[in-house]
């Protein structure tokens, strides 16, 4: 089968002030028609840097240094923008962590909608208004014709996240892309956010990349789950089998550092060291210097990825 | 100074009666509403006491009061009606702009969300610490550094790191120096609000071994503030359950945990990600929106609406606290399982 989307062996630098940042290094993942997806790691471990990369949305400091993003036969990354501009909306979508600021705060939502449906979908006149009353009914917005005058400021968070993702899926795109989407919502709201998306999706056999920091969430929302630290893709499993087995010392330390029903304070054991400064030199394995399991040879490049069962891998000298 | 924090402690709990340290009678806050003369209701007729030692957990969704009543606490808010008792002393009688100066200002002392947002830019770690010192107990000199460097040492902020700005800092480190601010003064309740939703696993892991840590040797009062269940499962020894400005369900953390009895409380639990496939529950969906905190009626369960089981005598009558279990209360009108 070839997948949905295909990123291979993608690297992306950032000149700063205080020199070049390698944010990713060798990036590989794979998305099927139909998948969700999860990538989870920390704060600076380059979750996001993948999606605004696979979305050619990059910050203009930020340069491609390597690699492939192959998504229905066209490499994203040496397309042009105009050809990136008839993909975004219509076959890839991204919905973000923040809905209120990615909102246009001066423009009522329903607005919004049609914007992206006559720059997208081709529609016009008359057919605008009805589909985005169709689209805010179909994110269970409970009085669309009112929430389509509103502005955003006038909505609720779990409100806005919903505007956000009838824009995302205004035009049933083939891959989607959720960037914490439901970060700083409450957890009934994100349960329910998440219980949509998902409907969605299967509706119209929609993938999904969930980005997460949040590992509890990923593993009951995904069918495969993509662990980053650093700038490097660390693992890469089914997700049953990521947490009843995971192999990389940095996925099991991340599963025994978070908080789960059952289990005491005691049993919560925090991960050693912090993210490595990803500026100058770097080994080949980053989290080396955080590593229990590190023997001499793992100072040696290149790191290894090894391929440990179906559809699992990991990048480790030393896997568990 | 751990020393000192401790002997302190020490005589006071020999010395003090046993009274609850924190006693709230039917607390509210009402805000007008601007050009309008309607009242937004944050909180509503909330009692409840927080024993000396114990770790209470306050938990509810954004919108619930929760903040507004964590302000009426610290004495940032005055209440609109009601009272709060501090250690016997009706605190809630002294309007917030004159309790910087009382007593028990340097006694509560709190821990904020996001340390990168509630440390001040221009003041390090050291200036950061010694603050609360200086204004709240009148320490000068050479006593400043020996007690901010104590302190430092007690939430494991490597002294090296005194000079440096909140930038120069990681999320981990800023929210020691966070915390190392509120303790300097030798507080007796510390509320945190929220006090790892800003930082990653990792570092929230150590955050909470810190805090449980610091609440054993020294002996302080937690009232825990948080939107995550799972973590104020770990540090609490009692729930309070807030919706829509009034306490619905307050019990100790198992009973919540296993056998909550509010619909919301139920909700809410079960809406906690699961990591273990093996432990998860099915999940209970909340329709609809939350009623309006904007004058709402008196005689309606402010839950209604939105819950999977109300029925008609939800809507003619408000259900207040009532036991259900040792230490366990719930304000609803739904029969108790058993005898149903």
């Amino acid at each position: 089968m070839i997948p949905l989307l295909e990123v291979d062996d993608l690297s992306v630098e950032f000149r700063t002030r205080d020199g070049i940042v390698r944010a990713l290094d060798g990036v590989s993942l794979t998305v099927n028609r139909g998948e969700t997806v999860g990538v989870v790691g920390e704060s600076g471990s380059g979750k996001s840097v993948t999606a605004l990369a696979i979305l050619g949305i990059l910050h203009p400091a930020a340069r491609v240094t390597s690699g492939r993003a192959v998504f229905g036969g066209l490499d994203l990354l040496t397309a042009g923008e105009h050809t990136l501009r008839e993909y975004r909306g219509r076959e890839l979508s991204m919905i973000f962590q923040n809905p209120r600021t990615a909102l246009n705060p001066i423009r009522p939502v329903g607005r919004q909608i049609e914007d992206v449906l006559r720059r997208h979908a081709n529609l016009g006149g008359a057919q605008v208004r009805p589909r985005a009353l169709e689209l805010l009914a179909q994110v269970q917005i409970a009085d669309p014709a009112r929430a389509y005058h509103s502005y955003p400021f006038e909505l609720s968070g779990g409100m806005c996240q919903r505007v956000m993702i009838a824009l995302a899926v205004a035009c049933s795109p083939a891959l989607l892309i959720a960037d914490e989407p439901t970060t700083g919502l409450d957890v009934t709201t994100q349960a329910a956010i998440l219980e949509l998306v998902e409907a969605l999706a299967r509706r119209s056999r929609m993938a999904m990349i969930l980005i997460t920091h949040d590992l509890a969430l990923a593993g009951e929302r995904c069918d495969r789950i993509v662990v980053m630290h650093a700038g490097h893709v660390v693992e890469t499993a089914p997700t049953a089998e990521l947490f009843a087995a995971p192999r990389h010392p940095y996925t099991a330390r991340l599963i025994a550092s978070t908080p789960r029903p059952g289990a005491a304070l005691a049993d919560l054991r925090p991960i050693p060291g912090s993210v490595p400064d990803l500026r100058g030199t770097l080994p080949p394995c980053r989290y080396h210097q955080r590593c229990e399991r590190a023997i001499a040879a793992c100072d040696e490049p290149p790191l290894p990825r090894l391929t440990v069962g179906p559809a699992h891998t990991v990048a480790c000298r030393v896997p568990l | 100074m751990s020393a000192a924090l401790t002997s302190t402690h020490a005589n006071a709990s020999v010395s003090a009666p046993p009274t609850p340290l924190v006693q709230v009678h039917d607390l509210s806050k009402r805000f007008a509403v601007r050009g309008t003369r309607q009242l937004l209701h944050a909180v509503d007729g909330v009692s409840f006491a927080i024993e000396r030692g114990e770790c209470v957990g306050l938990v509810g969704e954004s919108g619930c009061g929760k903040s507004t009543l964590v302000r009426l606490l610290t004495r940032l808010l005055d209440p609109t009606e009601g009272r709060i008792l501090f250690d016997g002393s009706d605190i809630g009688a002294v309007p917030a702009r004159r309790f910087a100066r009382a007593p028990e200002r340097a006694r509560i002392q709190m821990v904020f969300q996001d340390p990168a947002d509630s440390l001040n830019p221009r003041f390090t770690a050291f200036d950061t610490i010694a603050e609360p010192l200086r204004r709240l107990v009148r320490v000068a000199g050479a006593e400043t550094r020996r007690r901010v460097e104590d302190v430092a040492d007690l939430v494991g902020l490597p002294r090296e790191l005194l000079g440096r700005f909140p930038h120069q800092l990681s999320g981990g480190q800023q929210q020691r120096v966070g915390i190392a601010r509120a303790i300097a003064v030798d507080p007796t309740l510390l509320v945190l609000d929220e006090p790892t939703s800003a930082l990653d696993v990792s570092v929230q892991a150590v955050i909470l071994h810190l805090l449980a840590d610091l609440r054993r040797r020294l002996g302080m009062t937690y009232l825990f503030v948080s939107h995550d269940l799972n973590l104020i499962r770990l540090l609490s020894d009692r729930v309070l359950v807030m919706y829509l400005g009034r306490i619905v369900e307050a019990g100790p953390v198992d009973a919540i945990f296993t056998r909550p009895r509010h619909p919301y409380t139920r909700a809410l639990v079960s809406a906690i990600p699961v990591l273990d496939p093996d432990g998860r529950r099915a999940r209970i969906r909340l329709e609809g929106e939350p009623r309006s905190p904007i004058d709402p009626s008196p005689t309606v369960c402010r839950f209604h609406g939105r819950c999977p089981e109300g029925f008609d005598r939800c809507t003619r009558e408000m259900p207040q606290l009532r036991p259900v279990g040792p230490n366990h209360v719930v304000a609803c009108h739904l029969p108790d399982p058993a005898s149903a």
